[in-house]
């Protein structure tokens, strides 16, 4: 049960590779890229925008919807059948719940928020990306926003706690345990909460203090890349 | 609507384009090789705004029965809600169908690939090949968006492993798909009397028909498809096809 190096050579704690960039579909109210390794996301967001069918539509405040969509040549092996899956349903609804905390709709009765992500490349983590890159979106998009929303996947692979897990170590021969974290930054909140695999309750808490820890620096590329769109 | 057309006829009669460009001008082109490194050859072509990316797969399938020696080909287009406020979730609608079967047309007719080459056992096996064409930013003209990234997606398309019968996808080979010929999309549109390419959304509502010619490199038409409401006279034909084939051959300058 040791796993003695990372697969990629990273330290325990360390993330991949970032680029994060807003505005990339300039045609969508509002829009942002996220990589993370070979895992790459991008969001749209068009709305608050009338809401069909009718009977959708919430007098009292707009809604989010969330459509998470791999491309089809996107995925590990085989072609992805395009046409969403019980899994790509799963998440999108999982992604909403994540979004909705730092969102406040009240003033957009009636009404609807796409947000659409669609990933050209992925290696593991592709919710965690969606997340993100969904948060800086909506905050492209000028919604009003508490805060933004920044998700990584932690786990245990072998013995080892380890920060955003890749598609090798997920894979990992003699047990890995893949927890999709989201976490409101400022509040420490968490609003995505997943897990596969087995913990003890002690590792759970590391794991999550070390979510906690690392989506500090995803906040940051986040917070970097929506100034740089909006500096003069 | 009217109002809208009559403005830009106005405009196209002193030679103006929205974006002040002249009539059979693109905009810029960007291309970017390799942009999904899970695909067997991708790539992403920017024209203006607009953004297709364009990925290929790669597979071992049965072959279809009258043709037991050869390849599968397969053109899907995804016109993605993210692309475009009017695009929805959903199974793929009349405009996506269109767009996947015209460059398919092309690919095929040309015989862009040796598709003999594709066949591992006859009768059993062969490879399939799967082009999917997604839209990520919609400001008009996907089609030669998509035309001209299918062509350059396949050129990047290296065969993964396959080894008794299993298909290794992370283990890329170096043999790359046979491609012989190269079919380019380009499509003329036809607003009022006036002729013109690359069209920005808005002129692609107001045009009143539509030429698609798949050109090869040899200047041979190998797929053709006329849209848009309005009928086109054979002179009006013999003009756009000279309109697309010389757009064809600047095009091919920067594949």
């Amino acid at each position: 049960m040791v796993y003695k190096k990372r697969f990629d050579n990273r330290d325990w704690e360390e993330l991949r590779p970032m680029e994060a960039k807003v505005g990339v579909v300039p045609r969508a109210d509002g829009s942002a890229l996220f990589k993370i390794g070979k895992t790459v996301a991008i969001a749209a967001v068009y709305g608050p925008r009338d809401l069909h069918p009718k009977f959708l539509q919430n007098p009292s405040s707009g809604i989010l919807r969330c459509d998470y969509n791999m491309l089809p040549f996107s995925g590990h092996g085989e072609r992805v059948r395009p046409g969403g899956s019980r899994r790509s349903k799963e998440i999108s609804m999982v992604m909403e719940n994540s979004l909705l905390p730092v969102l406040d709709l009240k003033d957009y009765p009636n009404t609807v928020i796409d947000v659409f992500v669609d990933l050209p490349q992925t290696d593991a983590g592709t919710r965690c990306a969606a997340i993100t890159a969904a948060s800086m979106a909506l905050a492209d998009a000028g919604l009003h926003m508490k805060d933004l929303v920044s998700a990584v996947a932690v786990g245990k692979v072998g013995d080892k706690i380890v920060a955003d897990l890749t598609y090798d170590e997920e894979s990992y021969e003699e047990g890995c345990t893949d927890i999709p974290v989201a976490i409101l930054p400022n509040s420490g909140q968490i609003t995505l909460l997943q897990m596969d695999g087995e913990v003890s309750p002690e590792d759970l808490n590391n794991a999550l203090q070390l979510a906690k820890k690392v989506c500090k620096q995803i906040y940051e590329l986040q917070k970097k890349a929506l100034k740089e769109q909006y500096k003069q | 609507m009217k109002d809208q057309k009559s403005h830009l006829l106005k405009a196209l009669e002193k030679g103006i384009r929205y974006d002040g460009r002249g009539l059979t001008n693109f905009r810029p082109i960007i291309l970017e090789k390799d942009v999904s490194k899970s695909a067997e050859g991708s790539c992403s072509v920017k024209i203006g705004n607009t953004e297709v990316i364009v990925g290929v797969k790669m597979g071992v399938e049965t072959p279809y029965p009258d043709t037991p020696d050869s390849g599968n080909l397969m053109v899907n287009t995804e016109l993605r809600p993210l692309s475009n406020p009017e695009f929805e979730p959903g199974p793929p609608g009349e405009k996506a169908i269109e767009l996947a079967r015209v460059i398919d047309r092309g690919i095929r007719e040309a015989k862009a690939i040796d598709v003999k080459k594709l066949c591992v056992t006859k009768g059993e096996k062969v490879w399939s090949v799967i082009i999917d064409i997604c839209s990520i930013n919609d400001e008009g003209n996907l089609l030669d968006a998509s035309g001209l990234g299918a062509l350059i997606a396949l050129k990047q398309t290296v065969f993964p492993k396959y080894e008794e019968g299993i298909l290794y996808y992370e283990e890329k080979t170096k043999t790359h798909l046979p491609i012989i010929r190269e079919p380019l999309p380009v499509t003329v549109y036809k607003i009022g009397k006036y002729f013109l390419v690359d069209p920005l959304s808005e002129e692609e509502k107001l045009a009143d028909s539509r030429l698609t010619v798949a050109i090869t490199k040899d200047n041979v038409l190998c797929a053709l498809q006329k849209g848009g409401k309005e009928p086109l006279s054979i002179d009006d034909i013999d003009k756009m096809v000279k309109i697309a084939m010389k757009k064809a051959t600047e095009l091919r300058k920067i594949i």
